[in-house]
């Protein structure tokens, strides 16, 4: 393994460096169809699950076939959709937001062909490499963060939690039998890198320890004012402490019940983690859209305090997902998402509907706002 | 013959869902194999190591990755993360496991020339993981060791003009929906415009000079497929301001169930029957402000109480387009919910156009007075939401320079505490206390 050099010389890194060039051209990128007909679509269909068609005013069509798939990706796996592409959409492919793949094709003949390549082909588990769907009033791909794969402060894991979560909304995300669109989204830990507090259901990892103290190297590894600017809580105040051979070190100090667990420390800090077996787990959210149809946008309400970490597949969480998807699957009006619904129902009867328990931990009491969220009427169900 | 033992991890190989344990698998095994005699930059079983490590969080159901240090290109504040593990003598091979964030294309259009180039290079130089793509919208390139990142920086800007995304305390890589190239309820360019303020901030982007990250998301209408609202200090959503246009024939194809026209372009074409399409109920009834009348078989809209929420449009597109006059709402300090709970993004510009022919100057202008008042006003590590409830939604006006209007609120204030500026009452506060004891005794 010798190294081989580009010819960076980091003695003279100025030298011939190119930097703020941005990314790429998209202009370069868009299929011909796509850049003969930009800004002049006429309107599109949902012709099954995962298979669109777009018609322009020209009368040209294009159509596309979504995939799903894991966001964790293999350079393997990426030349696999580089054939697909290669062979059916003349080089060409795109990815959505939520972490589909889409595959176009400029006339209907193809689009067969290509479906069967695609659902043809199975990773050596037997799970399907591109599943067709993720269209249409039903579930799409999970958005998701790093967990246990790659992030300093999880509670939990992504990529496992949304493949266990995905197995069971597999149907839903072949179909369109739902009320309205229900998205899915996961964040390991509560900074929620994918800001997920907007969505149908949230999974959220959530620590429930504040962290350990490693005093002894403490003062060590890290800048103690940093660790204690870091808190969003104030909760870490520098202190002396005496370690068990009788020396006194700099270190600090933690008032546990000023703690949110939100591991900006431990970010900081090495001699601060505070990951824990028991500890950590998941929470669980419900009702909230980013889409401004019919209703504002809203957030996401915390339906289940705590469920803890099961692995490999987490059956209690897939368990309450089911029954939140169910029960609006059975209530919901067409084109009602799952927060209209549970503000038309009332959330007291969204719990009952959903046979989730409701516990004082779901009554907020996080600054100012909770007050928004108590009962100032006697109008309620029964 | 797999290195570690998973068989937690194996379990997750089953079911229907793309197994992300079945890809590494097969990744540590071509990179074991290495039939295409690759001369790995780093540790050829990384793989391997990655899906043992993984294993042990299983089981102890805890993470084993530390946040680590400052890796980084020669002056670039951003667009590596370091990552290190915490069993470097079990797992050698992710013992450094750093990150890169490479600028998305807009739109996320791709040819196979370009990603075959860049997956080439990851091969060569990284482990060959990779998140297509990360939550921001960059391509994630997951797991390299430090000597590689220049060498990677190198080769991503010379050979294939294409720069690193954002990261730590400055402009996060700009992401977009897919907008007017395939999504005829786009107001306005969304990849154009994208591209453009992606281009034009790469100091602000490379530099770290903010109080904190910050986010621009472009959703081309108010469907908000790229989540703008809730995810980006600002978001730009397309809007019109004149009429929605009205095909009175397709909507009586609608109205007459026809299977060219079907509800919603096909959205609920599954398993579940809902009956006949009825307009009156689907549409009418379910139009939040109720302004759309359907009689003689004509449908009238009344454009000056719409809200343009895009229901209508949603299940009626042959039927109902966007208007003609379109351009884009700003709005301001969306974030999650760390530490002041969650802010939705509030609405600061109710419309303005969108005009690459000015170097979309209408809008430019929002942004830099924005930030100048952010980067005067913010502390560390405040995000643009947390100022503005911090010194007031009145504030971001004056700043600005945009006139309050009724848009600006859902309602008006409840309470009467009006923090009158001297300036703003006549006489100013200075007062003589003896004139007024001439006629009103102590
Ligand atoms: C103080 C709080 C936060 C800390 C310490 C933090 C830390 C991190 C770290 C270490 C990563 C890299 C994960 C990896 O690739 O290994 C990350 C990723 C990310 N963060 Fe944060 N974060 C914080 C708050 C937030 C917030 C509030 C947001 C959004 C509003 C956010 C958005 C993101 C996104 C989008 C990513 C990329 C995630 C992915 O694609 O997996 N972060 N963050
Ligand atoms: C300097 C401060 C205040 C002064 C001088 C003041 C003066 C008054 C006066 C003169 C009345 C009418 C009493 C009457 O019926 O003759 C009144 C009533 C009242 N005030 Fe205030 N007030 C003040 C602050 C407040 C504040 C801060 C609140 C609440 C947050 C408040 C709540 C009330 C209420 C609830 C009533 C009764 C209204 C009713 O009978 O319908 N006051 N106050
Ligand atoms: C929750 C808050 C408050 C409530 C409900 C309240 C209520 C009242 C009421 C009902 C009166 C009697 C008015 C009358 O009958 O003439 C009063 C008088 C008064 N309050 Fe308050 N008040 C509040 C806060 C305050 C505060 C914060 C201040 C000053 C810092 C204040 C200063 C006064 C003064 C100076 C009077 C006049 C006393 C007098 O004329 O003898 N109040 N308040
Ligand atoms: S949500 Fe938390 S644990 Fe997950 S990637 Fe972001 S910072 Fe890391
Ligand atoms: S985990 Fe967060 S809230 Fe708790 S001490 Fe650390 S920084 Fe403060
Ligand atoms: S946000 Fe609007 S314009 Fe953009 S892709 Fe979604 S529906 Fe189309
Ligand atoms: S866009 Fe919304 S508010 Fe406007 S007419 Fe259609 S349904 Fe009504």
């Amino acid at each position: 393994m010798a190294f081989i050099s580009t010819g960076y010389n980091p003695a003279k890194p100025m030298e011939n460096r190119i930097t703020d060039i941005g990314p790429k051209d998209h202009n370069d990128f868009y299929p011909p169809v796509i850049k003969r007909n930009k800004g002049k679509w006429s309107h599109h269909e949902i012709l099954e699950p995962g298979v669109l068609v777009h018609v322009a005013d020209s009368g040209e069509e294009v159509y596309t076939v979504r995939v799903g798939g894991a966001r964790l990706m293999s350079t393997g796996h990426i030349n696999e959709i580089c054939d697909i592409a290669d062979k059916h959409c003349d080089g060409h492919v795109r990815f959505t937001t939520r972490n589909n793949i889409e595959f176009m094709v400029d006339s209907k003949e193809k689009v067969e062909p290509l479906k069967n390549d695609l659902a043809a082909r199975k990773f050596d588990g037997g799970s399907f490499k591109f599943p067709i769907g993720g269209t249409g009033a039903g579930i799409t791909n999970i958005v998701h963060t790093q967990g246990w794969l790659h992030c300093h402060t999880p509670a939990t894991d992504a990529s496992g939690t949304v493949k266990a979560a995905m197995d069971e909304l597999f149907a839903d995300f072949q179909d369109h039998r739902l009320p309205a669109q229900l998205r899915v989204s996961m964040a390991c830990c509560l900074n929620m890198c994918g800001a997920v507090h907007c969505s149908d259901i949230a999974i959220l990892g959530y620590h429930r320890k504040p962290p350990m103290l490693d005093h002894e190297y403490l003062d060590k590894v890290c800048e103690i004012p940093l660790a204690v600017s870091a808190c969003p809580t104030a909760a870490i105040k520098p202190s002396k402490q005496l370690l068990a051979n009788g020396t006194e070190v700099k270190s600090v100090a933690v008032k546990n019940e000023r703690c949110m667990y939100c591991g900006n420390c431990y970010t900081m800090c090495p001699s601060m983690p505070l990951a824990d077996t028991e500890g950590d787990g998941i929470v669980l959210m419900a009702g909230g859209k980013v889409s401004n149809r019919i209703s504002d946008p809203k957030f996401s309400k915390v339906v289940v305090g705590f469920l803890p970490n099961e692995m490999p597949r987490w059956p209690s969480m897939t368990k309450a997902i089911n029954q939140m998807v169910n029960a609006y699957s059975n209530g919901a009006n067409k084109y009602e998402r799952l927060g209209d619904w549970a503000e038309r129902i009332g959330w007291e009867k969204f719990f009952e509907v959903c046979e989730l328990e409701f516990t004082h931990h779901l009554i907020d009491d996080f600054r100012q706002q909770a007050y928004m969220s108590w009962r100032q009427s006697t109008q309620f169900k029964f | 013959m797999a290195k570690h033992e998973t068989p937690l991890l194996d379990q997750l190989e089953s079911g229907p869902w793309p197994s992300f344990v079945s890809d590494l698998k097969a990744q540590a095994e071509r990179r074991a194999k290495n039939e295409e005699g690759i001369e790995f930059q780093i540790p050829s079983d990384t793989v391997d190591d990655l899906l043992g490590i993984l294993e042990l969080s299983f089981k102890h159901g805890r993470t084993h990755w530390k946040h680590g240090g400052i890796v980084g290109v020669f002056g670039y504040g951003g667009g590596v993360i370091g990552r290190y593990c915490d069993q470097p003598q079990a797992f050698p091979g992710v013992e450094h496991f750093h990150t890169m964030r490479v600028n998305q294309p807009a739109g996320k259009y791709y040819t196979t020339d370009y990603l075959r180039t860049l997956t080439k290079l990851w091969d060569f130089r990284g482990s060959g993981i990779t998140n297509m793509h990360g939550a921001t919208g960059d391509i994630i390139l997951l797991g390299t060791t430090t000597p590689q990142i220049e060498e990677i920086f190198h080769t991503l800007t010379h050979d294939m003009g294409q720069d690193l995304g954002g990261s730590g305390s400055n402009l996060r890589t700009p992401a977009d929906c897919l907008g007017q190239s395939r999504c005829e309820y786009s107001c306005y360019d969304t990849n154009a415009m994208v591209y453009f303020l992606t281009n034009e901030y790469q100091d602000e982007l490379h530099r770290p000079a903010f109080p904190y990250k910050f986010k621009f998301k472009l959703d081309g209408c108010p469907n908000c497929c790229v989540a703008s609202i809730a995810r980006s200090d600002m978001s730009f959503i397309g809007t019109w301001r004149d009429d929605i246009r009205v095909d009175q024939d397709a909507v009586n194809k609608y109205v007459e169930n026809d299977a060219a026209y079907p509800a919603n372009a096909g959205a609920f074409r599954g398993s579940k029957d809902w009956g006949p399409f009825d307009l009156e109920k689907e549409v009418l009834g379910l139009c939040p402000t109720k302004c759309m009348k359907f009689e003689n078989q004509k449908l009238s809209i009344d454009n000056a109480n719409c809200t343009r929420c895009m229901h209508c449009i949603n299940v009626m597109p042959r039927a109902l387009k966007i208007g003609k006059e379109t351009g884009c709402s700003i709005l301001v300090g969306a974030k999650a919910p760390i530490l002041d709970g969650a802010q939705m993004g509030s609405l600061l510009v109710p419309f303005v156009e969108v005009n690459p022919d000015n170097d979309y100057e209408a809008i430019t202008e929002v942004i830099e007075n924005v930030w100048d008042w952010w980067m005067e006003e913010g502390k560390n590590r405040e995000r643009l939401g947390e100022l503005i409830m911090r010194q007031g939604f009145q504030k971001l006006l004056e700043v600005t320079g945009i006139k309050a209007q009724p848009q600006h609120v859902q309602y008006p204030r409840t309470n009467p505490y009006i923090f009158w500026k001297e300036d703003e009452v006549e006489g100013g506060w200075e007062r003589d206390v003896e004139e007024y004891r001439k006629h009103h005794q102590r």
